[in-house]
């Protein structure tokens, strides 16, 4: 069993994402205790920012992504990665418009918009399924 | 694109980690142009040609010239 290749580059990415993930973790309860049982009120400031951080935090992980890909100085590793995220991207943006079509038209119920930004890590996913199966491996 | 880095790194008796190693890439990238998988860039072309101190078309097989070099 050979052993996973790591570049500084992902291991700046690997604890920039648990940074923003434990951020997440910390402040979505809060938010939830808060903001979404009307501790504090709607009109305030706090409220806005309680709100706002969790959201900030999932949104810190596509730019600790993008970051990866300006550090990653290997650029087969690079490649495997920018095809790893089209892929993704595809992905989320097929289903989330045929979806808001059928939203649309009545068929489906409503769907909260942060659900898209676990779609496509759900499409990461399978942009590494997709690169072991074409091209043997994956970053 | 076809190559001849397989040869020259067993010529030298290096495993792909070895030649990784010296090129400072990953084993993966070094399995894979071996394998004709991925084409590496100009500069990646120019580190290979330089480590094994021959021409970039004496690794490297033009793909409008076939396979033989």
């Amino acid at each position: 069993m050979s052993i996973r290749f790591r570049s500084p580059a992902q291991r700046a990415y690997t604890w920039r994402v648990g940074l923003a993930m434990g951020v997440y973790l910390l402040s979505l309860p809060a938010a939830v205790h808060f903001v979404g049982k009307g501790l504090v009120s709607h009109d305030s400031p706090l409220a806005w920012l309680l709100a706002l951080i969790p959201g900030i935090a999932v949104s810190a992980v596509f730019w600790a992504y993008g970051k990866m890909l300006l550090e990653e100085s290997d650029e087969y590793q690079r490649m495997l990665h920018v095809r790893q995220s089209l892929i993704a991207t595809g992905f989320t943006l097929g289903i989330v418009t045929i979806y808001g079509f059928l939203e649309n038209f009545g068929l489906v119920g409503h769907v909260d918009a942060f659900y898209v930004a676990v779609l496509w890590f759900f499409g990461l996913g399978v942009g590494g399924l997709v690169n072991r199966l074409t091209l043997g491996t994956e970053a | 694109m076809n190559n001849r880095l397989k040869v020259l790194r067993a010529e030298r008796d290096w495993s792909q980690s070895d030649l990784a190693d010296r090129l400072a890439v990953s084993r993966q990238s070094v399995n894979a142009i071996e394998t004709g998988k991925y084409d590496p860039s100009l500069p990646l072309a120019f580190r290979i040609a330089e480590l094994f101190e021959l021409p970039i078309e004496e690794i490297f097989h033009s793909p409008s010239k076939g396979t033989s070099a």
